[in-house]
């Protein structure tokens, strides 16, 4: 007999990203990979919300608990307005992948494609 | 980032690169054993007589906290540099003690050594706010796209601090610093064996360039 296992993903909008502060986004995903769920970011994070979030990963890990996530995303782009370039807030996040550590595997990534492998446990 | 914050940074990093600042706090971050520390070390040896930064372990995480050299002065290609080195611990986004068993630890001391290498990761990123520029090691014969390498580049970018990638292991056969040059082609690179201490010249050399 052929079992199902399920994997839970929550597909993250732009829209609703934006709405959000850092700390926000960071308690979002850390909840939800917490419970085993895959996330997708269709924005992402700018790279200081991504060292936050491996920064309150590190907070949260416990033995046989929880071993952090597997975060997966592009290199962020430059862009905004020129103003926004001149005090450094000219980086857009691009889309991230981002789970809990025991169960997504990056299998390839380069710069245009990411290739991860979810494993549903027992 | 508040915007006075921003902009105080990114007047600081404006003010650096018209002074040529001739002194400067250099952190070097990468993954677990990618050789940082063996690198360190050797830069110690170079530039102060024989010192060492920390101990090498074959197994992740042997240092889990960022140890700091003050006032090496670097001579190379007819200029010299005042550097504080900072040795900081593997970068990572997970840490499982169950990896450290596998290297034949006991289940304590696996434990034990994941909680500090925890700290240790929070203490790298704590040190990103306080740094003039980044040397990243990379292991020449890994993938190097992965997030954390992706993720210490973002950060110098957005900054605007100078970063040079370091590419090592290259003692080893299946090197390969042109997968490196292919991933990351906006940042210099410099091949290097830390365990030999080949081509150590050239990477002096572009730390007087990016850091001077």
């Amino acid at each position: 007999m052929i079992l199902m296992r399920e994997v839970h993903m929550d597909l993250i909008s732009e829209e609703k990203l934006e709405n959000m502060t850092s700390m926000e986004k960071i308690r979002l995903i850390l909840d939800k990979v917490k419970t085993g769920r895959i996330v997708v970011l269709e924005s992402g994070l700018t790279p200081d919300e991504e060292v936050r979030l491996i920064e309150m990963t590190m907070t949260e890990i416990r033995v046989d608990e929880f071993s952090g996530i597997e975060i997966e995303s592009y290199p962020s782009k430059k862009g905004g307005s020129f103003l926004n370039r001149i005090f450094g807030k000219g980086f857009k996040g691009r889309m991230t992948v981002i789970g809990p550590a025991n169960q997504i595997h990056t299998i390839e990534k380069d710069e245009f494609q990411i290739s991860t492998k979810v494993s549903v446990g027992d | 980032m508040g915007f006075m914050s921003s902009f105080r940074e990114n007047l600081g990093a404006w003010i650096k690169k018209i002074f040529k600042k001739k002194r400067a706090k250099i952190g070097l971050y990468g993954p677990p054993n990618a050789g940082k520390t063996t690198l360190a070390n050797r830069i110690l040896s170079d530039w102060s007589g024989g010192d060492s930064m920390g101990t090498v372990s074959p197994i992740p995480h042997e240092t889990r906290r960022a140890m700091r050299r003050e006032g090496l002065v670097i001579n190379a290609n007819g200029s010299s540099i005042e550097l504080d080195i900072v040795d900081t611990p593997g970068m990572a986004t997970k840490i499982d003690f169950k990896e450290f068993m596998a290297f034949g630890l006991s289940e304590a001391e696996s434990k034990k050594r994941a909680k500090e290498a925890t700290e240790g990761v929070i203490e790298a990123i704590k040190w990103l706010d306080d740094l003039d520029g980044v040397l990243l090691v990379m292991d020449s014969t890994e993938d190097p796209y992965t997030q954390v390498n992706v993720t210490v580049i973002g950060n110098m970018e957005a900054r605007k601090l100078p970063l040079l990638i370091v590419a090592n292991k290259m003692d080893l056969p299946n090197a390969s610093p042109s997968r490196i040059s292919a991933a990351f082609p906006q940042h210099s690179i410099v091949p290097i064996s830390a365990l030999e201490g080949s081509n150590l010249d050239d990477l002096y050399q572009a730390i007087a360039t990016h850091f001077g």
